[in-house]
């Protein structure tokens, strides 16, 4: 039986006074993302007409290769901050909540880090 | 997880039919959601059939015909009949509004009457509100000063600053919005839902507040504040045309504002 007042309930925990920076910062990387998207749309397209050496040169210019670094470090980025929204709205044991939100941020490093490897890979042509 | 189909106790039975309009030239079919605590019984839809020209023309017109003349049973809030009150926000064709000032008329035929979605039911179309109203004691609804008031008048504010106010004092606490709100349905015991939100927003834009910053604070917070996804049935859904997604995007711009 809970004989707390329903006051105390709606209080909780408090105000975690966080939130604001996840917000503003989804809604960065969505912006971001929009011109970044269709200019890697366009040139992933115009790549499939190329061999390894051509498209490996376009890597090799700055400012290509920084482009294609922040439009991976934008959409990973993004991808977390949303997928961690979706674990907390629908999964409500707090075990299952903090497990998956901890195996989604691991994830998404390894293959955000392994993807900027891979460019960093190509434009220092190692 | 969220929770998608009813719990096997509150599934729902095909439930009596009480034909009570033979012979009548305006007939309609209403289909109401019915439990009573006290059966262990599991929910049911009651169909009945009545005479419209035996009763008014709001649907609150027709539960209360209803109660009187076919099942003195059928248990429902109601206070004002006339949209100022809040106490008969309920599930109407599909939509929450208020039964005293929805038309029949707009409606289909086998109207069907459900209480607010996702709330515990007390009985027929009662549903447990004091969660709701908890929340809303949570952003103290009332002016919080630290300057002394001025001693031979009341606190003054400009025409601009009064009609900030517009849109957001309308609120009748009906929570039609809330129990419309996907994000209050699976997270209501932390997300304060669009009719608090709104309303504390209301004291956010009062130039006479002065505890601004405080109100801030107490909403920032990934659940209280941050859960609204602009989903946007709360706008739509408002029986009394105001628009709650706006006041939480005002909040939200707040929030930015103070932070960058």
């Amino acid at each position: 039986m809970n004989l707390q007042a329903p006051l105390a309930k709606a209080r909780g925990l408090g105000s975690a006074k966080s939130g604001t920076h996840h917000f503003w910062n989804q809604r960065l990387t969505a912006i971001a993302l929009v011109p970044l998207s269709l200019w890697i749309m366009v040139s992933i397209v115009k790549m499939t007409a190329m061999d390894y050496q051509t498209v490996s040169a376009w890597m090799a210019s700055p400012l290509n290769a920084v482009l294609v670094l922040i439009f991976i470090l934008a959409m990973y980025y993004h991808a977390l901050l949303g997928v961690q929204v979706v674990i907390e709205d629908y999964i409500h044991t707090e075990w299952q909540k903090i497990a998956c939100i901890i195996l989604v941020k691991f994830l998404i490093i390894l293959t955000g880090l392994t993807s900027a490897m891979a460019v960093l890979k190509v434009f220092l042509g190692l | 997880m969220a929770e998608f189909t009813l719990p096997k106790n509150s599934k729902i039975q095909p439930g009596k039919t009480y034909s009570m309009a033979a012979g009548a030239k305006n007939k309609k079919t209403f289909r109401i959601y019915r439990w009573d605590p006290d059966s262990g019984e599991n929910p049911r839809m009651d169909q009945y059939e009545i005479d419209l020209d035996k009763c008014g023309p709001m649907v609150l017109d027709a539960l209360i015909y209803i109660k009187n003349d076919i099942d003195t049973t059928l248990t429902f809030r109601r206070s004002c009949r006339e949209g100022i009150c809040g106490s008969c926000a309920m599930n109407i064709d599909g939509t929450n509004t208020l039964a005293c000032t929805k038309y029949i008329s707009d409606t289909k035929n086998d109207l069907p009457v459900y209480p607010l979605p996702h709330m515990e039911v007390k009985k027929d179309l009662v549903p447990d509100l004091t969660h709701f109203y908890a929340q809303y004691a949570s952003i103290k609804p009332w002016i919080e000063t630290q300057s002394a008031p001025p001693p031979d008048r009341e606190r003054l504010q400009s025409k601009e600053d009064r009609e900030k106010l517009d849109g957001l004092y309308e609120c009748i606490l009906c929570a039609c919005c809330s129990t419309s709100c996907p994000s209050y349905w699976w997270n209501s015991d932390r997300y304060l839902g669009p009719a608090i939100l709104l309303q504390a927003y209301r004291w956010i834009a009062d130039s006479r507040d002065e505890t601004t910053g405080e109100r801030l604070d107490n909403l920032e917070d990934p659940f209280r504040l941050y859960r609204c996804h602009t989903i946007m049935n709360c706008t739509n859904t408002c029986p009394k045309g105001l628009n709650p997604a706006k006041a939480i995007a005002e909040i939200k711009k707040l929030m930015v504002t103070r932070s960058i």
